[in-house]
């Protein structure tokens, strides 16, 4: 499906935020636009203060821009009291860190199930949806199982569950794969896109070319500007030859 | 030679499981396939295996010295013959100091490129995984390597150009300094 046909999911319009003021003002994002649609993963790649934390944090309503908006699912961020805010991010917006991620003492379902509790489901509809969400990331059978006794493979695997559990539909992942082997990142990278390629956007902030080349689209900042911009869109004959047919 | 290890073979045969296993990344054409063929026969390495088949086609096996020759190969490392002419190597080397020659842009061109490279590549072992189809994933996953081994490189070179850059009016200062004092 062509994107333009697919529904957006993100969008920043102009964004800027600036930290402190006169001398000691830092321009974190300067006047940024990207937009994310159904189905996308974008990686954002860059040096540590070019913006990619400030911008996971706008994008995850946890922060205001100075200037510029902020839309999840068509909906602008700021028309949105605080306690809309809140409701919002539990509804829609899931993170994945690189790690401490999981509840200790809540079991795999029980962690997933959280965010659909807290925003008033009843545990029996929560464990429900949890385990559909768990089922997404090939990951039921350990549903019962306390985070301590999982792989850490296994517990992003929760995370992704977590993150894009009942109606949410925006993943946001700070260095993911981080704390990770490169098999178990890869596997990690794999469920992710597959997750994402079912309905819902993913922004992945990782300073690693072979994960980020997971991703749609990968966009560099530096200084809080994007300053550029791939997508892959190659047939496999024009990338290696004729002799292939994939 | 690694392919007749296998059985007898005649080229069509080899140059068609040959490009089977390398995804095609490699594509030989035939009459490259019978030369070499001629050539180790020439050299007794390979020999005819009976009679040409209906359409005239005659099938190759190993000769003992073939053998112990094919077998030598996958026990012997490869020889460092990496590309003479590094292109990339080639153009940073005689970019850096050069006027009008932006090192950033350069690097930054460059990175994406390979980067959109890179993309392709994984979008291509996603597929090969789906099909099972190890021999292709290991030659992907080749490639992959090279490719992220020249971003880290790239990463490398931007950083170091840009410090470079930073320490050079401090330096200059500093012969300055030096020719005032002597």
């Amino acid at each position: 499906m062509n994107t333009a046909e697919r529904a957006v999911v993100l969008e920043l319009r102009g964004v800027s935020r600036v930290h402190g003021e006169g001398a000691a003002e830092v321009h974190a994002l300067r006047d940024v636009d990207l937009t994310l649609v159904e189905g996308e993963l974008v990686a954002v790649m860059g040096p540590s203060g070019s913006g990619k934390s400030t911008l996971l944090t706008l994008l995850g309503g946890l922060d205001r821009p100075t200037s510029g908006e902020v839309f999840i699912e068509g909906q602008g961020l700021a028309e949105l009291s605080t306690k809309q805010l809140a409701a919002m991010r539990r509804r829609s917006v899931g993170y994945v860190f690189q790690d401490l991620n999981l509840i200790p003492t809540l079991t795999a379902v029980e962690n997933v199930g959280l965010p659909l509790e807290l925003d008033g489901a009843s545990r029996r509809t929560a464990r429900r949806t949890a385990l559909r969400s768990l089922e997404d990331v090939e990951l039921v059978e350990l549903a019962d199982r306390f985070p301590d006794e999982m792989s850490g493979g296994q517990q992003q695997r929760v995370a992704i569950a977590r993150a894009l559990v009942g109606p949410r539909r925006v993943l946001l992942a700070d260095e993911p794969t981080g704390a990770l082997d490169s098999q178990t990142g890869e596997a990690v990278l794999r469920v992710l896109r597959k997750r994402i390629d079912r309905g819902a956007a993913g922004l992945l902030v990782t300073h690693d070319a072979r994960h980020a080349a997971w991703a749609d689209r990968i966009v560099f900042l530096r200084d809080g500007q994007i300053t550029d911009t791939t997508a892959s869109d190659l047939s496999a004959e024009a990338l290696l030859g004729s002799g292939r047919h994939v | 030679m690694a392919l007749l290890m296998e059985g007898p073979r005649h080229g069509y045969q080899l140059r068609a499981e040959f490009e089977a296993r390398t995804g095609g990344t490699w594509p030989l054409n035939v009459g490259q396939v019978y030369t070499t063929l001629q050539r180790l026969e020439r050299d007794g390495l390979v020999e005819g295996a009976g009679e040409a088949d209906a359409e005239g086609r005659i099938a190759y096996v190993l000769t003992t010295a073939g053998r112990a020759q094919a077998a030598d190969w996958f026990t012997t490392p490869v020889d460092k013959t990496s590309d003479p002419r590094d292109e990339l190597s080639i153009k940073l080397a005689l970019g850096v100091g050069m006027k009008g020659v932006d090192i950033a842009a350069l690097v930054q061109t460059q990175r994406a490129a390979t980067l959109r490279q890179l993309q392709d590549y994984t979008r291509l072992k996603r597929q090969a995984d789906e099909a099972h189809d190890l021999a292709w994933e290991l030659v992907l996953e080749r490639l992959i390597f090279s490719a992220e081994s020249q971003v880290r490189w790239l990463d490398h070179v931007e950083s170091r150009v840009s410090r470079a850059l930073r320490a050079e009016p401090a330096s200059a200062t500093a012969t300055d300094a030096d020719r005032v004092r002597s």
